[in-house]
């Protein structure tokens, strides 16, 4: 128990000094941990839009596909960490394919809202101007789909920049690691900066998505 | 040998299925630090989203602390909260309690806040009173919307408790987090299985403890399934 004043005078919360001497050190992380995030929803997004696509064009491919995902979803990381060691060791595959799987159920759920929102009005429209199907969904549908999928993105960026802190457990983890770190050595700075540092980084990537938003889609108020 | 059969092995040994590193213990472990969070969690929860939500008020702080609950990460609460508190059950439960309550939050605020401003009228021209209405009419109306958000918050908390082990905690993530520390891959894998099981099982239970809330007047308006007005995962 850290009770005592004293143990709090020699460790407090945030040791500037420790901090100002490890800068890159700090730096590192966030870098690392910008990595695996973008990979994680890039990724994510590279293979839900396609995925959404097809869903939304067969119908008996919904559910199957929700369920396996959702299934995949509510399995917690570190189980999924688990699972794949013995086949893929430590390192970055282990941590994507979890990362990416859940980023996939929460776009292609919000790729197929949007697909599922665009008024029949306006396809009959795209039709009796001449577009042919794949002009019609890159033309119409999927702008249209625009602000939902934009909002699963905030949704998956977010939740990516906070699990990708768990990663730590098997040898990566960005800014997971200086909390790792802190537990380790029970020593407050690394943990309490990159527990701040995570935060900040997932409310400045939901404001600039939230920007982006504004100005990609400025005819829908984001939610 | 194939890590299938020895994770089949693994659980099947009767070293496994007694004593404190027993599989029973662990899950009892895990059920109880993820049930007193979840409840402690919706006493917190509910009354403020419900009453917030009734009175229509602070719309944007009810919607936004899911938002902001989303950015925080789990493991590095779990951490701040166990070197303030130390060892035991208490640094884990705050840590999950402060998880699961942002979904209850939004969730039953946005659940108060849909219902049929008719409906509301209408209760009020019936002669109910404010908490009878809000009791007995605006409730029940919401009570889907609100189990979404008790799931929700359950389902997290049930995952992020695998991670009270890192904190030299209990439950089943012990045996994930052991087996990586001996690269012991049958313990290993075999805590994944029963993390997973326990994770599915929990969704499972709690969806239809959903489906069986909603009223029936409810039901026979054949409304589509309700979709949770949050998604969060944070383990």
């Amino acid at each position: 128990m850290r009770t005592s004043l004293f143990l709090d005078a020699v460790d407090p919360w945030v040791n500037w000094d420790w901090l100002s001497n490890h800068v890159p050190y700090v730096l590192a992380a966030v870098q690392e941990h910008v990595t695996l995030t973008l990979i994680a929803v890039v990724a994510g997004l590279a293979i839900s839009l396609p995925l959404g696509v097809l869903a939304h064009r067969w119908a008996g491919l919904r559910f199957p596909l929700l369920t396996v995902f959702g299934i995949f979803y509510t399995i917690p990381s570190l189980a999924l960490f688990a699972f794949l060691i013995p086949y893929t060791g430590l390192g970055g595959t282990t941590a994507e394919i979890p990362l990416i799987g859940y980023n996939v159920l929460v776009l292609v759920r919000n790729v197929l809202v949007g697909l599922d929102g665009v008024p029949a009005d306006v396809l009959d429209a795209a039709d009796g101007m001449g577009y042919r199907p794949f002009a019609r969904l890159v033309r119409v549908e999927l702008p249209l789909a625009l602000p939902a999928i934009l909002a699963g993105l905030r949704v998956a960026t977010v939740s990516t920049i906070g699990i990708v802190t768990i990663t730590a457990v098997i040898g990566l983890g960005g800014l997971g690691q200086l909390i790792l770190r802190g537990l380790i050595e029970s020593f407050h700075t690394p943990l309490v900066v990159a527990t701040v540092l995570s935060i900040f980084l997932a409310l400045v990537a939901d404001l600039a998505l939230a920007g982006a938003q504004r100005f990609i889609v400025p005819w829908a108020r984001p939610a | 040998m194939n890590i299938l059969q020895s994770v089949w092995q693994w659980v099947t040994d009767p070293a496994h299925l007694s004593g404190p590193d027993g599989i029973p213990t662990r899950l009892g472990e895990h059920l109880h630090l993820s049930i007193e969070s979840v409840l402690l969690g919706a006493l917190i929860a509910l009354p403020a989203g419900i009453v917030l939500g009734h009175y229509g008020r602070f719309g944007n702080l009810a919607i936004n602390i899911s938002n902001v609950g989303r950015a925080v990460p789990s493991f590095g609460i779990l951490v701040i909260a166990f070197q303030v508190f130390g060892l035991g059950d208490l640094p884990i439960i705050l840590a999950l309690t402060a998880l699961a309550i942002p979904p209850m939050v939004t969730n039953s605020y946005v659940a108060l806040r849909e219902v049929d401003p008719d409906v509301k009228d209408a209760a009020r021209g019936m002669g109910y009173r404010e908490l009878a209405q809000l009791m007995r009419v605006e409730l029940p109306l919401a009570i889907p919307l609100i189990m979404a958000g008790v799931r929700t918050s359950a389902v997290q908390v049930v995952a992020t408790a695998t991670l009270a082990a890192l904190v030299a905690g209990g439950g089943l993530g012990r045996y994930i987090v052991d087996g990586l520390a001996r690269d012991d891959q049958p313990r290993l894998v075999a805590g994944a299985l029963l993390v997973a099981g326990l994770a599915l099982a929990t969704e499972l239970l709690l969806a239809g403890l959903q489906r069986l809330l909603v009223p029936r007047g409810l039901r026979l308006l054949k409304t589509p399934a309700v979709e949770r007005a949050t998604s969060i995962k944070a383990a």
